[in-house]
């Protein structure tokens, strides 16, 4: 009863520390002086077409690389407590679940039983080989298992073309690093067997979070400051070679964020 | 505009309450991926300057009279970075809830109070 | 009230009421996917506030990557011998 009155009593004072904020909020009506001012010179000083990549990229880039690495500890927490254990931890983990939840259907794939795999694959009813089926759990769906072989490259290569683009249309790294994990997240739902190599993708991830920090210290030397995209050539603006090294940065500001969520999801799946 | 901050701050208290209330871990794990879709709406909709356009500079907008004509372009990108950010913390958070079922066999939070005193070893 | 403002308002009262759906649903499957729509939904908002960057962020994130997590999570909880329901 106490904590529910407490539980009140904090909704209720929430309420009433967000009700002067939206009183007395009035809706802008021009630019704040410094969104101005980044909107003004973005063109001379940068010349990329889409402006919130400019800023993402280059005006805020500390931040960026701040959320680089608050990803990258993620995803390494995630990994590691996660990891799987030595394979006799996991057998007899095995063993106690199956004793333990005996009404359950729980569909183990490990199991060395290749009759409660065979009767699991007639139950879904997929029409794939009976011949894998004795080892490996059948593929879930014939339609998702064969659409996947089609669609999984495009969409990879649409992923690849939101962050080539990302200075000058919608677009960037991040877009193109989510596209990206999501076609692997459609592989992964395609095949439920199918183990992606986890080596590929921490080398993707580490290069890329490393060449990152390189055009940023090339900045440093090479022009005005750290994370300063001018020592590449400017161009006309929007082109795809254009606005300095931005399109570079944000291609490997998307590999990276590509592979570590992908790194995500495989950690949790199995 | 004004009607989506204010869808905000209520989406965020939602999320603040059902976090308070529930007690199963995944369903405050819920609460909290609202109370994060909550505040981005917040920061964005503040960002919003009415009958102006997306920040992109093309044949529709030139780089001159840019000033006059696009949103502001800082809330997006600040909301860039913390939409991925919930993300990556909720799949720790979910990673942790797995952990915490694998040593107890309980979703309910109840199930996980520190032992008393009395109920300690002695 | 413009005539693009209007529509905030059934589309606010569809994403309180998923969300209080979400909270409130005794099956867990079902209220992962109900706040992936309200993720979905939060990704139009975003389109009528000329943010089109973070409506394709959000889109991807809140409606795909955030459900598949949240499922897998409970996959590895049945696996572990769980029941899904509260």
């Amino acid at each position: 009863m106490i904590k529910r009155l407490f539980i009140f009593a904090a909704i209720i004072l929430f309420g009433l520390m967000v009700l002067p904020l939206v009183t007395r909020i009035a809706p802008f009506t021009e630019l704040t002086p410094l969104a101005a001012k980044y909107v003004g010179a973005e063109a001379h000083e940068l010349g990329a077409a889409n402006l919130v990549t400019a800023v993402v990229v280059t005006y805020r880039g500390l931040d960026t690389l701040g959320e680089v690495t608050v990803l990258f500890a993620a995803t390494a927490g995630v990994g590691f407590l996660l990891r799987s254990r030595t394979k006799k931890d996991s057998s007899i983990a095995d063993a106690e679940t199956q004793a333990v939840e005996a009404g359950v259907q729980a569909a183990d794939p490990e199991s060395a039983v290749p009759v409660e795999v065979e009767v699991e694959a007639d139950r879904r009813g997929s029409g794939a080989s009976g011949a894998a089926a004795t080892r490996r759990p059948a593929p879930l769906s014939e339609l998702l298992s064969s659409a996947s072989v089609v669609l999984f490259p495009l969409v990879l290569m649409f992923g690849a073309y939101i962050f080539i683009h990302g200075h000058l249309t919608p677009g960037g790294g991040f877009q193109g690093g989510v596209v990206i994990a999501s076609g692997f997240a459609l592989l992964m739902a395609a095949d439920a067997s199918r183990t992606l190599n986890h080596g590929v993708l921490l080398l993707v991830e580490s290069l890329s979070g490393a060449a990152y920090v390189v055009l940023g210290l090339l900045g440093l030397v090479l022009a005005a400051g750290f994370l300063d995209t001018t020592f590449l050539p400017f161009g006309k603006l929007g082109q795809v070679f254009s606005a300095g090294a931005i399109p570079v940065i944000y291609s490997f500001v998307g590999l990276k964020v590509g592979s570590e969520l992908t790194n995500i999801l495989e950690s949790l799946r199995k | 505009m004004l009607m989506v901050t204010i869808l905000g701050f209520i989406l965020l208290g939602i999320g603040l309450w059902g976090m308070l209330t529930r007690r199963n871990i995944i369903k405050i794990i819920i609460g909290f991926s609202i109370m994060d879709t909550g505040v981005h709406l917040i920061i964005v909709s503040i960002g919003y300057l009415a009958g102006r356009t997306a920040p992109i500079l093309d044949s529709a907008v030139s780089p001159a009279q840019a000033v006059q004509k696009v949103v502001d372009p800082i809330p997006s990108a600040l909301v860039l970075t913390a939409i991925v950010i919930g993300l990556a913390v909720t799949a720790l958070m979910l990673s942790y809830a797995v952990q915490m079922h694998k040593t107890r066999g309980s979703l309910q939070i109840d199930d996980y109070r520190a032992p008393t005193k009395k109920q300690g070893a002695a | 009230m413009s005539s693009i403002e209007i529509f905030i308002i059934p589309i606010g009262l569809f994403m309180i009421a998923g969300a209080l759906i979400a909270l409130y649903q005794k099956s867990l499957v079902a209220a992962i996917i109900v706040s992936g729509v309200v993720s979905l939904v939060a990704s139009v908002i975003y389109v009528m506030l000329a943010a089109p960057d973070v409506a394709m962020t959000e889109a991807a994130i809140g409606s795909a990557l955030t459900t598949v997590v949240f499922l897998y999570a409970l996959g590895r909880i049945r696996k572990q011998g769980g029941s899904e329901n509260d």
